[in-house]
């Protein structure tokens, strides 16, 4: 009975080992409907910017500090597009009571981002967020690399830091 | 025996083999994610603040989301747990449990979601499932929902269910179908037409079995089980102009809201919006006759509710311009409303380096004009037709008016800051239920300073005023807060209602609260004392109660 009870654990232990060869990629963009500010629906799946870095940050007209973090990095964003590609897409949580501004407040303000809706909180939900500002950083292959929570004056720096550590194929960091 | 003792382990490899194989494919892509928050509290009794004793000392809310994906499966499980609910939480959410889980299955035709869902058609005028985790809002709808996607720019929706009612479910049955048309993407593909038009329509019916109610004493009310409506919705969109208009209806529904009347309800939602670079504008109008559409017929509190009704009014971010916010009337308001942003040119003598933000902001909402049924009845008398509404007609009773003006303006790398006036009509005595008090009229100021004294570290300065003759009379407000980039933060405030007319009401409301935010890992205390008062979002309220104590929230997304 032991020797049985043997081989079956080394048959499981060389099992699971096997399991364990598999490459691990990183979570994908989760494939969840929201609309643009042209009111075209869009598949959050299919994000991309051409293999270069992308932003994911999700705000909201409410959230002072997700307008300080847009308004920010929206001064320093031609230089950073220039010099990393990168794309910054803001996701706007506004709910009815107010998605209807985000079009023009984006425009009076003049963010040059490509901004989508999540109306109802679906792709916020899909992403797991809690709080926002919450920022996402995927790379080239449409994986998400890094994520952080909150902004203070000074933050958009270590977000870019990533960004181009991530083109130089350094890793990230904390 | 002796012929087992290799037999059995050499058909386990087999079977194992094939199994892991199996399995490889069936976790190979499987990704787990999900996040986590957890929010205590611990309380001091503070008679003079009106804080009273809490038995357990301590409450906490927690939750924890796990999400699993792999290709076109989803999965995901929320485990809540409130140990007690945080005073101004429903404490019907006493304990613990599962309330949300769900498996959905997605291509590019079909979407179909089993077990708990959100949803919502057009702005959500017959229908919005949705949750506020900080308002302890929550009517998720548990039971099955198809998106069928037949052809490009069409979206079909079907969905039935039950709704959550804390940890049970509703007594009611929500069967809904909805429409969505994106006239260019079925017609226009080529993108000739410069205009957009995306029409959509929705049928929503509720089900709650028949039971006996009785009004003025002796009428037993005869029901009706199913309360049905619809709603039709546009968008037009050319350049820089946009129009949307959703109007909604909803047939006889006796409830506690209403007072147990059979008149319709009716609803209608229109914003006009123009932009372009530097400039926007907002007008839109907003009229609600009755719409209170819950799938339990007795529920008075902010639960079951399977409509939304947005609140036309601006969302403040600062803690005094918050004090007083509008809630929803659902039985009726007519309100307007009109925003304008303007970006003060870069490099323009008023401009200065960075531009100056402008945002002007105008909101009124009146109760709708009630007229007698026919002549006789009271208005809005239980059993009866209720009243009839002309349809463009103000009423009598100011709920809400809001005038805002804010200026942003960096004046250089270290140095910005912001301003705001605001001219606020409240009418207490209907939003907050204050019968006979009068009607809250407050000019609010505000000045918010951040000077970056490097790269990393900064100071911000909060300055606040509330003037009134009305309720607690005038508050002050002042808050500093010293951050270090992207990990701390330091704040200290404190609100001092100076000017109450009671000498011994007036009131400090000190804290002091730190942060640390690693990633997305965040973890904040605030000590101190928390003055009585509401949060809003979206026109849905909570009452917060005056506690002194310590807080504590963490929040994780993994």
């Amino acid at each position: 009975m032991k020797k049985i009870i043997l081989a079956c654990v080394l048959i499981l232990a060389y099992s699971a080992g096997k399991a364990q060869e598999q490459p691990v990629t990183g979570k994908k963009l989760p494939s969840v409907m929201v609309k643009n500010l042209e009111g075209k629906t869009i598949n959050t799946a299919e994000l991309n910017n051409d293999g270069k870095p992308m932003i994911v940050s999700f705000w909201a007209l409410w959230c002072k500090p997700c307008i300080n973090e847009l308004t920010t990095i929206s001064d320093v964003y031609p230089d950073w597009v220039s010099e990393t590609g990168v794309k910054l897409i803001a996701v706007s949580i506004d709910d009815s009571r107010s998605s209807s501004k985000v079009l023009p407040t984006v425009n009076a303000k003049g963010w040059e981002y490509e901004v989508l809706l999540d109306v109802n909180g679906d792709f916020k939900r899909a992403m797991n967020v809690n709080m926002i500002p919450h920022t996402f950083l995927i790379n080239g292959n449409g994986e998400i690399v890094w994520q952080h929570t909150s902004f203070s004056e000074g933050s958009e720096l270590q977000l870019i830091d990533k960004v181009r550590r991530l083109n130089a194929g350094e890793p990230l960091g904390e | 025996m002796r012929v087992f003792t290799w037999i059995v382990p050499a058909l386990v490899m087999l079977v194992l083999t094939g199994v892991n194989a199996k399995a490889q494919s069936l976790t190979e892509g499987g990704r787990v994610s999900g996040n986590f928050q957890l929010d205590a509290q611990v309380y001091r009794a503070d008679s003079a603040i009106g804080a009273y004793e809490v038995e357990e000392k301590m409450r906490m809310n927690t939750f924890a989301n796990i999400l699993y994906t792999n290709g076109n499966f989803n999965a995901g499980v929320r485990v809540e747990s409130y140990l007690n609910p945080i005073l101004g939480y429903d404490p019907r959410y006493k304990g613990s449990g599962v309330p949300y889980w769900f498996g959905s299955w997605k291509n590019e035709q079909f979407d179909i979601t089993v077990g708990n869902f959100y949803e919502q058609f057009g702005s959500g005028l017959v229908l919005r499932s949705y949750e506020e985790r900080n308002l302890g809002y929550d009517n998720a709808l548990r039971g099955a929902r198809v998106k069928f996607m037949p052809y490009q720019g069409v979206t079909i929706k079907g969905l039935i269910g039950t709704q959550r009612f804390f940890w049970e479910q509703g007594p009611g049955i929500v069967r809904g179908l909805d429409g969505d048309f994106a006239l260019n993407e079925m017609f226009d593909k080529n993108g000739v037409c410069k205009t957009r038009v995306v029409l959509g329509g929705s049928f929503v019916s509720k089900y709650q079995p028949l039971e006996d109610i009785v009004v003025n004493d002796t009428s037993l009310l005869k029901l009706p089980a199913n309360v049905a409506s619809w709603a039709a919705r546009f968008n037009l969109s050319r350049g820089g102009f946009s129009l949307d208009g959703e109007y909604a209806t909803k047939l006889n529904d006796p409830s506690s809201i209403n007072n147990f009347i059979y008149k319709k309800g009716e609803s209608m939602l229109l914003q006009a919006t123009y932009s372009q670079k530097g400039f926007g504008v907002i007008a839109a109008l907003k009229r609600t006759d009755n719409m209170s559409y819950k799938s339990k017929r007795t529920e008075t509190g902010n639960a079951l509710d399977i409509n939304y009704l947005p609140a036309l009014t601006r969302q403040h971010a600062y803690s005094l311009s918050a004090m007083y916010p509008y809630a929803t009337q659902p039985n009726g308001e007519l309100a307007v409303q009109g925003q304008l942003n303007y970006k003060i040119k870069k490099g323009s003598k008023l401009g200065g380096k960075y531009g100056t933000d402008i945002a002007l902001n105008y909101s009124r909402i009146t109760s709708i004009k009630k007229e007698t049924a026919d002549g006789e009845t009271a208005i809005g008398q239980s059993g009866t037709a209720g009243y009839t509404s002309p349809f463009f007609a103000f009423g009598d009773q100011l709920y809400f008016q809001d005038l805002n003006l804010e200026l942003q303006h960096k004046f250089n790398t270290r140095y910005k800051l912001l301003v705001s006036y605001m001219y606020l009509n409240y009418n207490i005595d209907v939003i907050e239920g204050h019968p006979g008090d009068p009607m809250v009229k407050a000019h609010i100021l505000i000045a918010d300073m951040t000077y970056k004294y490097d790269t990393r570290n900064a100071i911000k300065i909060e300055l606040q005023h509330l003037a009134t003759k009305q309720d607690d009379g005038d508050w002050m407000q002042y808050m500093v807060e010293y951050t270090m980039a992207p990990k701390w933060f330091f704040t200290f405030s404190d609100q001092f209602n100076y000017g109450n007319a009671e000498k011994d009401r007036q009131l400090h409301y000190p804290t002091v609260a730190m942060g640390y935010t690693q990633g997305s890992n965040r973890l904040t205390l605030t000590y101190g004392k928390q003055r009585e008062g509401i949060i809003c979002v979206g026109g849905v309220c909570r009452n917060v109660p005056a506690s002194n104590g310590l807080s504590i929230t963490l929040t994780s997304t993994f």
